[in-house]
């Protein structure tokens, strides 16, 4: 790990980040398009629960986590606050794993 | 007529809170870990300072400690952010409206600050909880890797105490009123499967990628009822 790929991840970053902005900026969406840029967001964030609840490196994550995951989705799904939601979640998930599931 | 009371919303700030904690917790044994894998600390904290990309950053380290050489832990990282194109296309409208602010806005994208803005439509309360969440979520980070870096084998695995549970769960809460429409659970539900199939096939961050293959059913042939 040195400075140069240090500075470089964060440039980089920083204009993927910017990439859809400035775009966003420059183009004028017209309402179709709009819907399908906003289903878009809700594919990939809908992805990134999937694989972060399933899934650890290529591999499954065991069970433990998505049990948690679960829990916090019926609570989420039954209106109960955010907050307990996430503590919710995470307790399930620690008892699971202090029981030995993996 | 209603009094204004504050720019920011007890809930929101209670809410962006919870996510900032938990993102703490994670900054710590991101600062342990690179501390571990032998990144000096000068480097550790920029790296949380300006990339501010907990998957990208844990990556970078994994890849480094791995043996991995530069060129691929920096590709390996940018792949894994590519997913903020999109998300800059969909919140760009809820950063600011002048360029300064915007630019200072846009590096607080991250994928809870985008699930939390959107949580709150397009209006006024969602530019304030983009920024709410996004500097909430930068000061835990950073703070936490401080700590960690300083801690080092001290930190506990934050498995332990089930934090890799309460993200997914976190963003799902957040997207849920969005998932009301049919449309959207439809595209959500591929997106999520794709994703899934293509994990043990694919480097980090490209399933994700895959996971946007979920409009082709954004609308359904001879689906009538969809067409508003």
């Amino acid at each position: 790990m040195n400075w140069p790929v240090v500075v470089a991840l964060a440039a980089g970053t920083y204009a993927l980040r910017l990439a859809g902005v400035v775009l966003r900026d420059r183009v004028r969406v017209p309402a179709r398009v709009e819907r399908y840029v906003d289903l878009g967001a809700t594919a990939l964030l809908v992805a990134l629960v999937a694989t972060a609840a399933f899934t650890d490196g290529s591999g499954f994550a065991g069970w433990a986590r998505p049990a948690g995951v679960a829990v916090g989705a019926l609570a989420a799904w039954r209106k109960v606050p955010f907050v307990l939601v996430v503590v919710l979640a995470a307790a399930t998930t620690a008892g699971l794993r202090y029981l030995g599931v993996p | 007529m209603r009094s204004l009371r504050r720019t920011i919303d007890r809930d929101d700030l209670r809410d962006a809170l919870a996510l900032a904690a938990a993102v703490g917790v994670v900054g710590a044994s991101f600062g342990a870990l690179a501390a571990a894998a032998g990144v000096p600390v000068l480097l550790a904290m920029t790296l949380s300072l300006l990339v501010f990309a907990g998957g990208a950053q844990f990556l970078v380290v994994a890849v480094v400690a791995a043996g991995g050489g530069a060129i691929a832990a920096l590709a390996a990282g940018l792949l894994l952010n590519v997913r903020h194109v999109p998300f800059g296309l969909t919140v760009g409208g809820n950063i600011a409206d002048r360029w300064p602010l915007r630019l200072l806005g846009t590096h607080l994208m991250v994928d809870e600050s985008v699930a939390f803005s959107r949580a709150r439509g397009s209006g006024r309360r969602a530019r304030t909880a983009y920024w709410l969440c996004g500097s909430l979520l930068f000061v835990f980070w950073n703070v936490g890797t401080v700590v960690g870096v300083l801690a080092g084998g001290a930190v506990p695995d934050p498995d332990t105490f089930g934090v890799d549970a309460a993200f997914p769960a976190a963003l799902l809460a957040l997207l849920l009123p969005s998932l009301h429409r049919a449309d959207a659970r439809r595209v959500g539900l591929a997106a999520a499967a794709l994703a899934l199939l293509a994990t043990p096939l694919l480097p980090p961050g490209v399933p994700v990628l895959v996971g946007l293959l979920g409009l082709v059913v954004a609308r359904l042939p001879g689906d009538r009822r969809e067409a508003a």
